[in-house]
Protein backbone atom coordinates (compact mmCIF):
# COMPACT_ATOMS: atom_id res chain seq x y z
CA UNK A 1 0.00 0.00 0.00
CA UNK A 2 1.11 3.64 -0.85
CA UNK A 3 2.31 5.47 2.10
CA UNK A 4 -1.29 7.19 3.37
CA UNK A 5 -0.66 10.31 5.99
CA UNK A 6 -1.92 9.08 9.00
CA UNK A 7 -3.67 10.49 12.22
CA UNK A 8 -2.58 11.81 14.53
CA UNK A 9 -0.79 14.52 13.29
CA UNK A 10 0.90 16.03 16.39
CA UNK A 11 3.27 18.34 14.79
CA UNK A 12 0.84 20.72 13.60
CA UNK A 13 -0.75 21.26 17.13
CA UNK A 14 0.42 23.40 19.56
CA UNK A 15 0.73 21.92 22.57
CA UNK A 16 -0.27 25.12 25.07
CA UNK A 17 -3.72 25.27 23.49
CA UNK A 18 -6.26 23.66 25.77
CA UNK A 19 -8.18 22.04 23.38
CA UNK A 20 -5.37 19.64 22.72
CA UNK A 21 -4.12 19.59 26.68
CA UNK A 22 -7.85 18.47 27.60
CA UNK A 23 -8.34 15.86 24.74
CA UNK A 24 -4.76 14.18 25.28
CA UNK A 25 -5.81 14.31 29.19
CA UNK A 26 -8.75 12.62 28.76
CA UNK A 27 -6.59 9.53 26.86
CA UNK A 28 -4.03 9.63 29.33
CA UNK A 29 -6.62 9.12 32.44
CA UNK A 30 -8.31 6.58 30.17
CA UNK A 31 -5.08 4.58 29.66
CA UNK A 32 -4.61 5.39 33.46
CA UNK A 33 -8.12 3.89 34.82
CA UNK A 34 -7.80 0.76 32.04
CA UNK A 35 -4.69 -0.03 34.77
CA UNK A 36 -6.91 0.80 37.88
CA UNK A 37 -9.05 -1.81 35.74
CA UNK A 38 -6.79 -4.68 35.86
CA UNK A 39 -5.96 -3.90 39.77
CA UNK A 40 -9.76 -3.88 40.64
CA UNK A 41 -9.54 -7.64 39.55
CA UNK A 42 -6.72 -8.32 40.59
CA UNK A 43 -8.25 -7.67 44.23
CA UNK A 44 -11.29 -9.42 43.46
CA UNK A 45 -9.56 -12.16 42.67
CA UNK A 46 -7.84 -12.79 45.54
CA UNK A 47 -10.66 -12.18 47.77
CA UNK A 48 -12.30 -15.43 45.90
CA UNK A 49 -8.74 -17.42 46.13
CA UNK A 50 -9.18 -17.57 50.00
CA UNK A 51 -7.68 -15.90 52.98
CA UNK A 52 -4.30 -16.77 51.99
CA UNK A 53 -4.15 -15.05 48.90
CA UNK A 54 -5.76 -12.17 50.23
CA UNK A 55 -3.32 -11.87 52.31
CA UNK A 56 -0.31 -11.55 49.96
CA UNK A 57 -2.41 -9.36 47.63
CA UNK A 58 -3.47 -6.86 50.94
CA UNK A 59 0.62 -6.93 50.94
CA UNK A 60 1.21 -6.17 47.74
CA UNK A 61 -1.94 -3.57 47.35
CA UNK A 62 -0.75 -1.65 50.84
CA UNK A 63 2.52 -0.96 49.47
CA UNK A 64 3.45 2.99 49.60
CA UNK A 65 3.76 3.13 45.21
CA UNK A 66 0.27 1.47 45.40
CA UNK A 67 -0.60 3.99 48.35
CA UNK A 68 0.59 6.81 45.19
CA UNK A 69 -1.25 5.15 42.58
CA UNK A 70 -4.73 4.61 44.03
CA UNK A 71 -3.97 8.85 44.32
CA UNK A 72 -3.49 8.72 40.61
CA UNK A 73 -6.80 6.84 39.88
CA UNK A 74 -8.93 9.08 41.92
CA UNK A 75 -7.74 11.81 39.87
CA UNK A 76 -8.01 10.17 36.81
CA UNK A 77 -11.60 8.98 37.41
CA UNK A 78 -12.31 12.58 38.63
CA UNK A 79 -11.21 13.96 35.41
CA UNK A 80 -12.09 10.87 32.70
CA UNK A 81 -16.13 11.05 34.54
CA UNK A 82 -16.28 15.31 33.70
CA UNK A 83 -14.53 15.19 30.32
CA UNK A 84 -16.35 12.15 29.27
CA UNK A 85 -19.69 14.06 29.83
CA UNK A 86 -18.38 16.87 28.35
CA UNK A 87 -18.17 14.31 25.27
CA UNK A 88 -21.88 13.30 25.82
CA UNK A 89 -22.58 16.80 25.41
CA UNK A 90 -20.87 17.35 22.38
CA UNK A 91 -22.38 14.25 20.61
CA UNK A 92 -26.04 16.18 21.16
CA UNK A 93 -24.64 19.35 19.09
CA UNK A 94 -24.20 21.45 21.81
CA UNK A 95 -21.17 23.19 23.05
CA UNK A 96 -18.85 23.12 19.52
CA UNK A 97 -18.88 27.21 19.35
CA UNK A 98 -15.04 28.41 20.20
CA UNK A 99 -16.48 30.01 22.98
CA UNK A 100 -18.27 27.39 24.54
CA UNK A 101 -15.57 25.01 23.84
CA UNK A 102 -13.30 27.23 26.29
CA UNK A 103 -15.89 27.67 28.85
CA UNK A 104 -16.71 23.64 29.24
CA UNK A 105 -12.89 22.94 28.88
CA UNK A 106 -12.53 25.27 32.24
CA UNK A 107 -15.12 23.57 33.74
CA UNK A 108 -14.37 20.06 32.95
CA UNK A 109 -11.03 21.16 35.12
CA UNK A 110 -12.66 22.62 38.01
CA UNK A 111 -15.14 20.17 38.16
CA UNK A 112 -12.74 17.34 38.24
CA UNK A 113 -9.92 19.16 40.83
CA UNK A 114 -13.37 20.19 43.27
CA UNK A 115 -14.62 15.75 42.94
CA UNK A 116 -10.73 15.01 43.65
CA UNK A 117 -10.18 17.41 46.30
CA UNK A 118 -13.65 15.79 47.74
CA UNK A 119 -12.68 12.41 47.04
CA UNK A 120 -9.00 12.41 48.65
CA UNK A 121 -10.10 14.09 51.30
CA UNK A 122 -12.81 11.42 52.09
CA UNK A 123 -10.48 8.19 51.72
CA UNK A 124 -7.83 9.84 54.03
CA UNK A 125 -10.22 11.07 56.58
CA UNK A 126 -13.62 9.03 56.89
CA UNK A 127 -12.50 5.87 54.57
CA UNK A 128 -10.80 2.91 55.59
CA UNK A 129 -6.91 2.81 55.76
CA UNK A 130 -6.41 1.04 52.12
CA UNK A 131 -6.73 -1.61 51.74
CA UNK B 1 -10.75 4.75 -15.92
CA UNK B 2 -11.51 2.52 -12.36
CA UNK B 3 -13.51 0.34 -12.84
CA UNK B 4 -13.28 -0.61 -8.89
CA UNK B 5 -16.44 -0.19 -6.54
CA UNK B 6 -16.19 3.07 -4.29
CA UNK B 7 -17.06 0.38 -2.07
CA UNK B 8 -14.03 -1.91 -2.77
CA UNK B 9 -10.98 1.59 -2.90
CA UNK B 10 -12.02 2.51 0.62
CA UNK B 11 -12.84 -0.90 2.33
CA UNK B 12 -9.90 -1.90 5.06
CA UNK B 13 -8.62 1.56 4.01
CA UNK B 14 -10.55 3.62 6.69
CA UNK B 15 -14.18 4.86 6.89
CA UNK B 16 -16.26 1.97 5.49
CA UNK B 17 -19.11 2.63 7.95
CA UNK B 18 -17.51 0.04 10.90
CA UNK B 19 -16.96 3.22 12.89
CA UNK B 20 -20.21 4.31 13.92
CA UNK B 21 -20.61 1.10 15.70
CA UNK B 22 -17.21 1.28 17.87
CA UNK B 23 -18.63 5.29 18.34
CA UNK B 24 -22.29 4.31 19.49
CA UNK B 25 -20.64 1.35 21.84
CA UNK B 26 -18.33 3.75 23.39
CA UNK B 27 -20.83 6.39 23.99
CA UNK B 28 -23.22 3.48 25.34
CA UNK B 29 -20.56 2.23 27.47
CA UNK B 30 -19.45 5.67 28.81
CA UNK B 31 -23.32 6.36 29.64
CA UNK B 32 -23.51 3.41 31.81
CA UNK B 33 -20.31 4.23 33.66
CA UNK B 34 -21.44 7.51 34.42
CA UNK B 35 -23.03 5.79 37.57
CA UNK B 36 -21.41 2.55 37.75
CA UNK B 37 -18.30 4.55 38.31
CA UNK B 38 -19.30 7.12 40.88
CA UNK B 39 -21.44 4.48 42.60
CA UNK B 40 -18.61 1.88 43.16
CA UNK B 41 -15.96 5.09 43.95
CA UNK B 42 -18.56 5.71 46.61
CA UNK B 43 -19.33 2.17 47.66
CA UNK B 44 -15.04 1.63 48.43
CA UNK B 45 -14.38 4.64 50.44
CA UNK B 46 -17.46 3.96 52.45
CA UNK B 47 -16.20 0.89 53.47
CA UNK B 48 -15.56 0.61 56.69
CA UNK B 49 -12.47 -2.16 56.20
CA UNK B 50 -10.85 -3.81 53.70
CA UNK B 51 -10.44 -6.83 55.64
CA UNK B 52 -11.73 -10.15 53.72
CA UNK B 53 -15.06 -10.60 55.83
CA UNK B 54 -16.37 -7.11 55.25
CA UNK B 55 -15.37 -6.86 51.33
CA UNK B 56 -16.83 -10.41 51.30
CA UNK B 57 -20.22 -9.86 53.05
CA UNK B 58 -20.20 -6.38 50.75
CA UNK B 59 -19.75 -8.69 47.45
CA UNK B 60 -22.48 -11.03 48.88
CA UNK B 61 -25.09 -8.58 48.82
CA UNK B 62 -26.83 -9.32 45.99
CA UNK B 63 -27.30 -5.95 44.01
CA UNK B 64 -23.28 -5.01 44.86
CA UNK B 65 -22.61 -8.14 42.85
CA UNK B 66 -24.99 -7.20 39.98
CA UNK B 67 -23.55 -3.91 39.70
CA UNK B 68 -20.03 -4.93 40.81
CA UNK B 69 -20.21 -7.53 37.51
CA UNK B 70 -22.31 -4.72 35.45
CA UNK B 71 -18.76 -2.06 35.87
CA UNK B 72 -16.18 -5.05 35.10
CA UNK B 73 -18.42 -6.23 31.83
CA UNK B 74 -18.76 -2.20 31.02
CA UNK B 75 -15.39 -1.13 32.06
CA UNK B 76 -13.40 -3.85 30.02
CA UNK B 77 -15.81 -2.87 27.45
CA UNK B 78 -15.13 0.59 27.47
CA UNK B 79 -12.07 -0.22 28.28
CA UNK B 80 -10.89 -2.21 25.11
CA UNK B 81 -12.56 0.19 22.70
CA UNK B 82 -10.16 3.08 24.27
CA UNK B 83 -7.09 1.51 24.22
CA UNK B 84 -8.32 0.03 20.64
CA UNK B 85 -8.43 3.95 19.55
CA UNK B 86 -4.88 4.69 20.98
CA UNK B 87 -2.97 1.52 19.12
CA UNK B 88 -4.61 2.78 15.90
CA UNK B 89 -3.41 6.02 16.37
CA UNK B 90 0.14 5.22 17.71
CA UNK B 91 1.09 1.91 16.79
CA UNK B 92 2.12 1.87 13.03
CA UNK B 93 2.66 -0.88 10.49
CA UNK B 94 0.07 -3.82 9.54
CA UNK B 95 1.44 -6.68 11.36
CA UNK B 96 2.51 -4.96 14.62
CA UNK B 97 -0.57 -3.18 14.44
CA UNK B 98 -3.15 -6.32 13.82
CA UNK B 99 -0.82 -8.09 16.68
CA UNK B 100 -1.30 -5.17 19.37
CA UNK B 101 -4.87 -5.17 18.69
CA UNK B 102 -5.55 -8.96 19.12
CA UNK B 103 -3.42 -9.09 22.27
CA UNK B 104 -5.36 -6.05 24.10
CA UNK B 105 -8.73 -7.57 23.05
CA UNK B 106 -7.36 -10.85 24.27
CA UNK B 107 -6.45 -9.44 27.78
CA UNK B 108 -9.57 -7.86 27.79
CA UNK B 109 -11.42 -10.92 28.01
CA UNK B 110 -9.63 -12.47 30.03
CA UNK B 111 -9.70 -9.48 32.79
CA UNK B 112 -13.64 -9.48 32.35
CA UNK B 113 -14.23 -13.47 32.42
CA UNK B 114 -11.55 -13.38 35.83
CA UNK B 115 -13.08 -10.53 37.13
CA UNK B 116 -17.24 -11.59 36.61
CA UNK B 117 -16.05 -15.40 38.00
CA UNK B 118 -14.74 -14.06 40.70
CA UNK B 119 -17.24 -11.83 41.81
CA UNK B 120 -19.95 -14.89 41.21
CA UNK B 121 -17.83 -16.84 43.27
CA UNK B 122 -17.31 -14.71 46.55
CA UNK B 123 -21.20 -13.60 45.84
CA UNK B 124 -22.31 -17.33 46.34
CA UNK B 125 -20.51 -18.51 49.04
CA UNK B 126 -17.71 -20.53 46.79
CA UNK B 127 -14.76 -18.35 48.16
CA UNK B 128 -14.96 -19.85 51.99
Amino acid sequence: MTERPLSPHLSVYRMSRYTLLTSILNRATGLVLSAGLILLVYWLVAIASGPAAYRDARSVLSLGVLKAIYVILLAAFSYHLFAGIRHLVWDTGRGLERAQAKRSAALVVICSIVLFVALAWWALHAGAPAP
Amino acid sequence: MNLRSPLATVLGQGSAKEGVHHWWLQRLTSVALVPLGVWFVVSLLSLHSFDRATVSAWIGQLWTAVFLILLVLTAAWHSQLGVRVVVEDYVHGHGAKAITLTLVTFFHVVVAVAGVLAILKVALGGAA
